[in-house]
């Protein structure tokens, strides 16, 4: 189920270690500037295969530049 | 969450090449005064006065900026509406542009102040000298 959090929720559910942090922008963007933990998962090569590095036990928290 | 500009613009920690970059969202001042373009001016200029500033930003229902009210504008007739004597559609930042970025900008166009506002136009605050050094 997908649902849009807020800022502080982020913060919370990392630092409880609850959820997972997947950046979807491409490399160069990543490599620059990334959320501390958050894994790289661009979207333009989002397949099973790189999906699998998400663990099933817990809530992913997908981000982008901005949410328009 | 409203994505990366979001966090970045609030100063919280990152990783990565660029990361522990200052950027302008954290150092803005979020208590500028503001005002709506139908009010009347003595009651902004008093209001504004008290607050211990010079101006105020001109905001809607929405906070988005319609405008600026400073200086000699303020001493301008007192039953006057502030959309009468404002000074519309004033450039703005994004809070994710780096401090030094906005700093060099400032300097060259010999700027006092910026309006820093989402990339929907809504107001997150001012950008002044003091805090850009």
């Amino acid at each position: 189920m997908v649902r849009e959090i807020l800022r502080h929720e982020v913060q919370r559910l990392v630092a409880d270690a609850e959820a997972q942090l997947a950046e979807v922008l491409p490399a160069r963007e990543y490599e620059e500037e990334h959320l501390p933990g958050a894994i790289h998962l661009p979207l333009a090569r989002l397949t099973r295969e790189t999906a699998a590095q998400l663990r099933r036990d817990r809530p992913v928290i997908v981000y982008c530049y901005d949410a328009r | 969450m409203a994505g990366k500009v979001d966090w970045q613009a609030s100063g919280l920690p990152t990783e990565g090449k660029r990361s522990g970059v200052p950027r302008v969202g954290a150092r803005v001042r979020r208590d500028v005064p503001t005002c709506r373009s139908t009010d009347r001016l003595d009651e902004v200029a008093k209001h504004v006065r008290a607050a211990g500033w010079d101006g105020c930003v001109v905001v809607n229902e929405q906070r988005v900026v319609l405008g600026l009210l400073q200086g000699q504008a303020l001493d301008g007739d007192p039953q006057q509406l502030v959309e009468e004597v404002m000074e519309p559609g004033p450039s703005t930042f994004r809070p994710d542009v780096t401090f030094e970025e906005m700093t060099a900008y400032m300097q060259q166009r010999q700027l006092d102040s910026v309006l820093i506002t989402t990339a929907d136009g809504k107001l997150v605050g001012i950008l002044q000298p003091t805090a850009a050094e």
